[in-house]
Formats: structure tokens, sequence, C-alpha cells
């Protein structure tokens, strides 16, 4: 506790001086080979553009070019809807669930086996720090798939009312480059698991994990056209969700995106699911354990450089409490090491990419203009690659654009408020509603902030933390329908 | 008043009623002025019905959201006491509902009588939801860590419903009873035809426990109010279950995707079938919480 005494006033500088020197410590590259280009994967197989186009992706660490990647045309969309109508309809739908568990566990332990290779391709493409990709990210992809493996025979003990549940048919996804693998996770599992066929589309900055899970699932042996992956930027998507012949949309990524893709369906019979942005609150109140609650807060906002939908983008303080609290985030900020995000001591890697990282810079430059206090640990960013040091706002008010809009990059707004009853009404004032973090060592008041929160995941003294057997998705704005859990299969099935 | 209620054989003048709107647990006159004519089945006479307006809408709006809070908030044991408490009062009017769908809907006198029951017995049934519906869809999710964590439905908020407009009254029954139990408010559009049994329907609403401005009821064309509730930006979701016409339905689709409201497509009309719970679950949330576990 006296350390906060330390650093008050000048805490920028006094914690700098903390700061150990690590030599670096890269995990290698070599163990992936990343072929020179990449064709799509329809029916089991890799397929070259029938339009012939391609596209860079690119290492946002160091702007290098890892690979060329294919740009589905309308025909190659359509033919991969076509190879999963045929695999649903011949294959898939007629398979028992005992069998096509077996597929999907086989998957599960392919993705373990070879995670190392995952998690090197996904920081190499996505700029998120091996240490995340290597703990969080392929860990849970590996375990969406064991569990719901486990589903697909067991779909009529789920409890969605009287009767088997049946399958939809083609499902189209569409997923963001912030958890590239993960959402591929969240998308095609429990899909597969309650009889569906699948075309995905990942995000065009990052293609090659999905493009890697194409090759793990002809590995599996998985029927052709069971997993189809469509590459692609915003043109190839909207193709795939409004392709006649699906009859499932799933979709994760911003609301703007969101709303044309609710409006793209009206009137069609298609099911849709959607994760879209967020703003979340995350609330210390003046009882809470604030060592932990620091670490929760820089946890919920620079946790994979901010490119996060729930991430706790609002830090909401208690008053009493705002001073102290500030300081010790400051200094824990200060201990950040922003860098290579192959290097396992890497906290903040690459922003994904210069365009993201133009809106970041954007939005905090409108927060500065806008009269919010700006603040960021000095810290030595690399010449090449996209990078923002981690950043706080602080006086922010409810009427800044920076406590409105999704920011999605590692900026947090500090906002104060006095009784529990105004931090929920702060936390609530937006048209998002995905996550809220709440810290206090009050049982009861944490089961009653837990019910005035309108958001579809509630972390209390913790945040950030993510599990197959728990559901997601929010309320409002940040969209509809849940992944994971039992409630994540409903969204497969009628 | 050429049919309904004109059973006296004295020779006395009957006294008629006023059909207004029912919002916030009050009775206004559509604040358009306007009113439009309402017939039987065989083109008789009725009654002149309030033609609710756009204005009417955002005053439900601001009623329902009122609400809200407060109808969300009370335990699901009350909730499923008052829905209950409606049944009791639709049951105590029987005979008039039967008559009022009978000259709406031009059914038989025992075809009307078992409408009417099923909707008694529905809002029973839905009554019953109410403290059952979270023990079946919230769950006790088994962490890969120390953490304790569980899923509770919550009600969606406020949601626009655009009545049947055939089944006048087991129908609206249908839509709204399940709606509410969990603890949504409503603002409805009723048949536009048939708005009768809806009308008095709002009098046992008024005479029952239900809060004012839980239940609002708007008699009019759907395809003049509904895409101003499609569009409203302090609206959740939207029930379609009475919209027939695919392309209206498409538009308010289209119009509620502006803030993500939760939209329920057409579907069935046979409304005398088991309704499953799907009319309950498409207005709920589910929200998780986590907390870790630990000394």
């Amino acid at each position: 506790m006296e350390t906060g005494q330390d650093v008050e006033g000048e805490p920028a500088t006094s914690a700098t001086s903390a700061m150990f020197d690590y030599a670096p410590a890269p995990e290698s590259r070599s163990i992936v080979d990343i072929a020179s280009s990449y064709g799509l994967f329809v029916n089991g197989e890799f397929v070259d553009p029938t339009g012939g186009k391609s596209f860079k992706t690119i290492n946002p660490a160091t702007e290098e070019v890892l690979a060329e990647v294919s740009e589905a045309s309308e025909e190659d969309v359509d033919r991969a809807v076509k190879s999963a109508r045929v695999a649903y309809t011949r294959v898939w739908s007629k398979m028992s669930g005992r069998e096509r568990s077996k597929y999907l566990y086989r998957i599960a332990r392919i993705l373990q086996e070879r995670s190392r290779e995952l998690a090197v391709l996904e920081s190499l493409d996505n700029g998120k720090p091996i240490r995340e990709s290597r703990d969080v990210d392929v860990p849970l992809v590996a375990a969406y798939f064991f569990y719901y493996a486990g589903w697909a025979d067991k779909l009529e003990y789920a409890g969605f009312g009287t009767g088997t549940p049946q399958p939809l048919g083609v499902a189209a996804q569409v997923i963001p480059w912030n958890f590239p693998l993960l959402m591929l996770s969240w998308k095609i599992a429990p899909a597969l698991a309650a009889g569906n066929t699948v075309v995905l589309k990942p995000a065009e900055t990052t293609s090659l994990t999905a493009l890697l899970f194409a090759e793990i699932c002809q590995q599996a042996d998985l029927p052709p056209g069971v997993v189809n992956i469509v590459t692609g930027a915003g043109a190839t998507g909207r193709t795939l969700v409004s392709h006649g012949d699906v009859d499932k949309v799933a979709f994760t990524g911003s609301t703007d995106v969101g709303r044309q893709i609710a409006k793209s369906v009206a009137g069609t019979s298609k099911k849709v699911t959607l994760e879209l942005g967020g703003k979340a609150a995350n609330i210390v109140f003046d009882d809470a354990p604030i060592d932990q609650a620091v670490e929760g807060v820089v946890n919920g906002i620079f946790f994979n450089q901010g490119h996060v939908c729930c991430a706790g983008s609002r830090l909401l303080v208690q008053e009493s409490l705002a001073d102290d609290f500030l300081a010790r985030l400051k200094r824990r900020m200060a201990t950040l090491r922003v860098g290579d995000p192959l290097d396992k001591n890497t906290d903040i890697g690459a922003i994904n990419s210069s365009e993201q990282l133009a809106k970041i810079r954007e939005l905090s430059g409108v927060g500065e203009a806008e009269g919010a206090g700006r603040w960021a640990p000095p810290c030595d960013l690399p010449d090449k690659g996209f990078w923002f040091p981690p950043t706080i706002f602080t006086g922010v008010t409810a009427a800044h654009r920076i406590a409105r809009e999704e920011i999605f990059g590692p900026v947090l707004s500090v906002i104060s408020f006095r009784t529990p009853a105004e931090a929920v009404e702060k936390a609530n004032n937006t048209p998002f509603g995905l996550s809220a973090g709440v810290w206090t060592d009050k049982g009861s008041r944490i089961l009653w902030m837990a019910n005035q929160l309108r958001a579809g995941v509630v972390w209390a003294n913790t945040f950030n933390k993510f599990d197959p057997t728990s559901p997601f998705g929010g309320y409002k704005e940040s969209g509809y329908g849940r992944e994971g859990g039992r409630h994540g299969l409903e969204a497969y099935v009628r | 008043m050429s049919a309904l209620g004109d059973t006296s054989t004295s020779g006395r003048i009957d006294v008629r009623k006023t059909y207004k709107l029912y919002i916030g647990g009050a009775f206004p006159r559509s604040e358009s002025g306007r009113s439009y004519r309402v017939t039987s089945s065989k083109g008789a006479f009725l009654a002149n019905a309030s033609l609710a307006s756009r204005k009417d809408a955002r005053d439900a709006v601001i009623a329902a959201r009122k609400a809200f809070g407060g109808w969300s908030a009370r335990t699901a044991y009350n909730r499923g006491q008052v829905v209950y408490r409606i049944a009791e009062l639709l049951e105590g009017r029987r005979a008039q509902f039967v008559e009022e769908v009978q000259l709406s809907e031009g059914l038989s006198k025992s075809k009307a009588t078992d409408a009417v029951s099923v909707a008694v017995d529905r809002l029973v049934w839905y009554a019953g939801w109410a403290d059952k519906i979270a023990q079946v869809l919230g769950t006790s999710n088994p962490i890969a860590g120390p953490y304790f964590n569980f899923s509770v439905p919550e009600p969606t908020g406020v949601v626009a419903v655009v009545a049947p407009e055939d089944s006048s009254l087991l129908g609206l029954v249908s839509v709204v009873a399940p709606a509410i139990v969990t603890g949504n408010t409503v603002v409805v559009v009723t048949s536009y035809s048939r708005p009768l049994p809806a009308i008095t329907l709002s009098e046992v609403l008024a005479t029952s426990d239900v809060p004012g401005g839980v239940v609002n009821l708007l008699t009019g064309s759907a395809a003049e109010i509904a895409p101003w509730l499609a569009s409203h930006m302090d609206v959740n979701a939207l029930d379609l279950a009475g919209v027939q016409d695919p392309e209206l339905s498409a538009a308010l689709e289209g119009e509620a995707a502006e803030n993500l409201k939760r939209v329920r497509r057409p579907g069935g009309s046979d409304w005398k079938a088991d309704p499953g719970i799907d009319a309950m679950t498409s207005f709920l949330e589910i929200k998780t919480v986590w907390h870790p576990i630990g000394i």
C-alpha cells in the first residue's frame, strides 16, 4: 500500500525506474511454414479463386508481407455454399451425432498437437503477444472444439423444448481479426456439432490461421464440404451472408456491419446471431481489493491491445478512491512492455492494421480536443509496424466521444462516480451492452450490481475470462444470440 | 349500437361504450382525434374505435419504458400471480368476450366460446412459466478454473407487438402473455378489423394487478403505426406475429435493424396449437456472471 504514496504526483517517472530490463526472449517462427500464396478451401481442397484476384497479408509488427491470400469472388462464394449444401444433404445431416462428435474430437486433438504452430502463426498475422496466443487463444480454441464435440450426440438432452433439435442447414459465418482462430472455433464448433455445414470468411488481415485450420480439417479426414473457408474483404462477406442458399448467418464484428447484415436478412427465413461492439464499464468501488482491481483494469483494456469487443474501455472508479487508484494504475501501466509480439515478455503487441491505428489515433485526438486529459507512460515504440502506447484519458464525461464510441485499442476512459446507483446509471448509459466489470469486496453489492447492469457478461472481481461452457453475447446494440455453452448450441438448431 | 350489447327487449335505450386506446394504464382517445368504423364480420356497424397515430405510439413507448424498471424487478412469483389474475378476470367476463369474438370473427357461439376458453387457459399456462423459465433456461456453467459462473434469462425490455389480425382475443393473448410474464413491457397494435376484444381486454388489464404501462394497446392500422415502432430507438424488440403482408414484414424487420431489435418473424396462425416456449425465449437475454472462487 505504501508504494501508492511513492508515485503520487509523478507516477510515470518513478514507475519507469522500476522497469526491469529483460533480454529478448523471442519465440522461434521456424515452427511455421507459411506458403507464398493460399487458395480458397472449398469442398475439402485448396482451389484457385475464379477471378484470379489476391491480396497480401502482412505482419503488423514489421509490415513484412507474409503471404498472398485469395480474394473469393461471387462465383467462389457460390461454389463454397454449393459444396456446403451438398455436404449437408448427402453426408453431415445424415451422419449420427456420435460420428460427428468423433470428427470434432479429432479436430480438437490436432489443434492441441499443433498448438505451438498455431500460436506463432496467430501472433505473426495478428500482432498479438505470443503469451496471449499461446496461453489464451489456442488453448481455448481446442477447448471449444472439445466442448461442442460432446454435444453432437446429446442434442436431445439440451432442453430446447420438446422434440429433438434439428440442424438449420448451411451456416454463413463471418469473423473479425481480433481473435481469428478463437472466433473461428466459436463459430465452427457448435455449427458442426449441431449437424450444420459451414462457409466461413475470416477477416482480410488475419486469414492465415483459418487456412491452417483448413489443413487440420484435411488431417482429420473431415468429409469434404463440411467446412469451407473463403478469404476476402467486406464484399466477399456481404456476398456470403446474402447468398440465397444459406440458412444461418453468424457474424462477429462491428455494430455498423451487424446492422447492415440485420437489414440484408430482413424478410428471409435466415436465422441470425450477431456479436457486435461494446463499451464496457469496469466499475471499481472503494472497498475493492485494489491491487487485484488494478490488474483487472489493465487486463480489461490492454489485453490483446484493447482489440476486444468486451474490453473494459470505461473505468468507473468511486470518487473516494479515484486518486489513489489512478496513481497505482499509472504505475502499473508504466511496466507494460510494448513490442515484438513473438517476445515472450511482451504485454502489448502490434495494432492489427494501419487502418485500425488511424482510427485509434483519430479518436484519441478527439478525446484531447474535447478536453479530456491524456496520459501514456513513456515507451519506446518500434520504428516499423503499427503501434500505440497504453493510454488513459481522465476527466471524461458521458458526452465525450471516447466515452461513447468503441475505440478498439489500448485506450481507457476514466470516469468517477459516488454511489452505486450512479455507477449503474453511468454504466448503462450506452447503446451497447456486451459486458461489464464490478470490483468490490461486498457480496450483496456484487449481486445487486450484476442484476442492474444491462450487459450479457458481468465479470465480478475478474475480467476478460472466457470458457467454452460460458455463454457470451450482448444486450441492446451489442447484438443478439449467445455463443458458448448450451445457449450457444441453440443458435444452430431449430 | 346495432348488435353489441343490445339484448334488452324493454325498449330501453342502451348506453353505448366509447372505445379508446390503453396507454400507461389510462384510456385516452387518439391524440389525432381520429376514429374508424368497426363492423362485425357480416358488415354491421359495431363501434367507432380510436385510430392510433404516430404520437400515440410514441406515448405508449414512453409509458412502456417507464413501467419496465418496476415490472422487470418484480419477483417472478409476483409476475406469475399478476398474469394469473388476468386469467381470473377474463374468465369472469367470458360472456362479453364470447359475444365480441363471435361478432368480430364470425364464429359460431361454440367456436367463440372455445377460443375464449383457450385464451383463459393460455394465460394460466404462461402465468405458471414466470418462476420456471429461469430454471429451464438458466445454467450453472462448469468453468475450467476457479470461478463460479451462472447464466440467467432477463427480459429484453420494451417489445412492440403487431397482434394477429384474425384471432382477435386468443391470438392477442398468445403474444402479450409470453412477453410480459418474463418481465418485458409491450406496446401492441391490435387487430385492425377486430379490435373490440382487445379493447375489452384493456378494461380487464386496468382492473387487474398489471401496473399501468406494462401493456399498452393501440387500435389502428399496423401499416401506419408499426413502422414508427419498428424504427423507434427506445424499443428493444419487435414481434411481427400479426403482419400478413411479407413486404411490410420485411420492411419492418429492416427498420428494426437500426438499433438491433430482436425480431420475431410471423409464424403460424394456428393459435390453438401448443405454443412452445419460443414466444418467451425470443424476448429474453441471457446474462452470465463470473466470480472467482477463493479463500
